[in-house]
């Protein structure tokens, strides 16, 4: 009895966080959906703000899809070399060299924006290219890839597999691609849809290194929150989150995937 | 006799292998540097040089006052007060985050019922949410239009509202955390050793009892090390805070109005530098609490 009484007061507990946590996420939905907010539903359903989203900050969402793929194709390039060279370092090296590498994340956005303004800022064509936001998205989501790679490199048996590769005739190169590579596949999937979410929602360093020609996703958020009537306001939250929350799945999914095959 | 003819042999074998054991570690050093040297070039060149000259700056004569800018930041009450206050709603937050989400997290990886899953996704998708997102959701709630205005409109015949005020930014700061707190403690209640729990029970334990001398001990450090990381996100959120209004006296929004509004850029520098180290201690202790999780922040 007295159990019981206990577990409805948790779960009314819970399920009073549950609300605060998805009350502004609906209201934010259906105000993107209804013709007229202050009237309220009755107002009707319509796609209109949608529509006008679309017509309005299309070149954001393109901007933004384009600077995570760029950041992802780099993240790998240079991350999965990286966070080999960590497992093959000594200890106290790779410790040293990982807690340099997090720096940009363990640093709030807003100063790494700075410093990259102040030291870079006055190669003009540089500052206004979107590849100035690249650099810092870069930054800031490169931990994310090696630390993903090197936790599946490290129970991936690594050294053994190389050994028995170069006992049989195989030269580095022809070792890198065909045993470390494929065997950290699923490291390089959860980072690469880590570095891609990531990407698609920063906001805190993209604010200080944008353009009036150089905007972002969220950037346009921001734009939208301070100048737009809500229902613009809230469709475009509403195509923000249809862009994130698959591939939130994803990173879900991709984490049991390797939970399973270890 | 058979000794003796090996003898050769044996000392040719161990000197080649003392060699390849001497040029191996140097090959593979070499092999670790050169896998790292890509980004290391890039960290080097686009964060550390920019950040020392960042540290650099903020030691420069801040605009107003003509002294070292880190100086008029321990010595002017505007800063200061600005230093305190971030700190502030920080600290309350984590605390609140790890006291909410400690609780529900813990029920959630303890019970088994319908829709259990459901609750779970709803209380950990936001984590993907940026600041700004976090900022619009509370106006959603406490804003001109908001849930509560048109509650109270409708009760009391006039609209609160708390949006635009701190309580506005604790709700933002509150409405990310809770995420990754529950992520985090319910990852540590899975790896809790449940017989303890019923050993204390068979030796009379009361449930409050356990939870005070068991479960808590238990989780200790993943509390500690998430509320650490809330903690850091909270104090560099600058998305949130922008959303939320410019007139908030906070670190983020101070070193954004130094850079942008008077062009005062020792300042601005100093108090990057302020705000970083803080947020890099932060999460160091929560790295050496817990290992592993990287806060992102928001």
């Amino acid at each position: 009895m007295k159990s019981r009484l206990r577990f409805t007061l948790q779960l009314g507990f819970t399920l009073l966080v549950c609300l605060f946590m998805i009350v502004p996420v609906a209201m934010s939905v259906m105000a993107g959906l209804t013709e007229n907010y202050f009237v309220g539903l009755q107002s009707g359903l319509t796609l209109r703000w949608v529509n006008e989203v679309w017509q309005l900050y299309s070149d954001t969402i393109w901007l933004s899809i384009k600077l995570a793929l760029a950041c992802l194709l780099i993240t790998i390039l240079i991350g999965v070399p990286a966070a080999y060279g960590l497992l093959r370092s000594r200890r106290r090296w790779a410790n040293a060299i990982e807690e340099l590498l997090l720096l940009p994340v363990a640093v709030p956005g807003l100063a790494t924006a700075l410093a990259l303004l102040l030291a870079y800022g006055s190669y003009r064509e540089f500052r206004g290219s979107w590849l100035f936001i690249l650099v810092g998205h870069v930054l800031f989501t490169l931990p994310f890839m090696v630390r993903a790679v090197l936790s599946v490199m490290q129970t991936a048996n690594l050294p053994q597999l190389e050994e028995a590769a170069a006992s049989l005739g195989a030269n580095f190169r022809q070792r890198f691609f065909a045993v470390v590579v494929p065997n950290c596949m699923s490291g390089v999937l959860a980072g690469a849809l880590m570095v891609v979410t990531l990407s698609i929602g920063e906001f805190n360093i993209t604010w200080m290194l944008h353009t009036p020609l150089t905007k972002t996703l969220p950037v346009g958020l921001a734009d939208s929150y301070a100048s737009m009537r809500l229902e613009i306001g809230s469709a475009y939250t509403l195509i923000f989150l249809m862009m994130v929350v698959p591939l939130l799945v994803a990173i879900q999914w991709a984490g049991r995937f390797t939970r399973q095959r270890r | 006799m058979k000794a003796v003819s090996k003898q050769p042999y044996g000392a040719a074998s161990s000197l080649t292998h003392r060699v390849a054991l001497a040029s191996q570690p140097r090959r593979q050093n070499l092999i670790a540097l050169c896998a790292l040297l890509p980004a290391l070039v890039v960290f080097c060149a686009f964060w550390l040089l920019p950040f020392s000259r960042l540290i650099v700056m903020g030691a420069e004569a801040d605009r107003s006052s003509g002294i070292s800018a880190y100086l008029t930041i321990l010595t002017h009450r505007q800063y200061l007060i600005s230093l305190v206050t971030t700190v502030g709603i920080s600290l309350v937050v984590s605390i609140t985050a790890v006291a909410i989400a400690g609780i529900a997290g813990f029920f959630l990886a303890r019970q088994r019922f319908f829709g259990k899953a459901v609750l779970v996704a709803i209380l950990t998708f936001p984590l993907a949410f940026p600041g700004v997102v976090v900022g619009f959701l509370v106006i959603m709630l406490g804003g001109r239009q908001g849930a509560l205005a048109q509650a109270s409109l409708w009760l009391f015949g006039e609209r609160w509202m708390f949006a635009y005020s701190l309580a506005g930014l604790f709700i933002g700061y509150l409405y990310f955390s809770i995420p990754r707190v529950i992520t985090t403690v319910m990852a540590a209640c899975d790896n809790l050793d449940q017989s303890l729990e019923e050993a204390a029970r068979s030796l009379g334990a009361n449930t409050w009892q356990v939870t005070k001398d068991v479960i808590i001990p238990g989780i200790a450090p993943a509390l500690l090390s998430t509320g650490a990381i809330c903690f850091a996100t909270s104090m560099g959120a600058f998305g949130t805070a922008f959303t939320l209004g410019t007139r908030l006296s906070i670190l983020p929004l101070n070193i954004y109005g130094e850079f942008t509004n008077y062009a005062n850029f020792a300042m601005a520098a100093a108090l990057s530098v302020v705000l970083g180290v803080i947020t890099w201690i932060a999460l160091s202790i929560a790295r050496r609490l817990a290992g592993g999780n990287l806060g992102a922040s928001a």
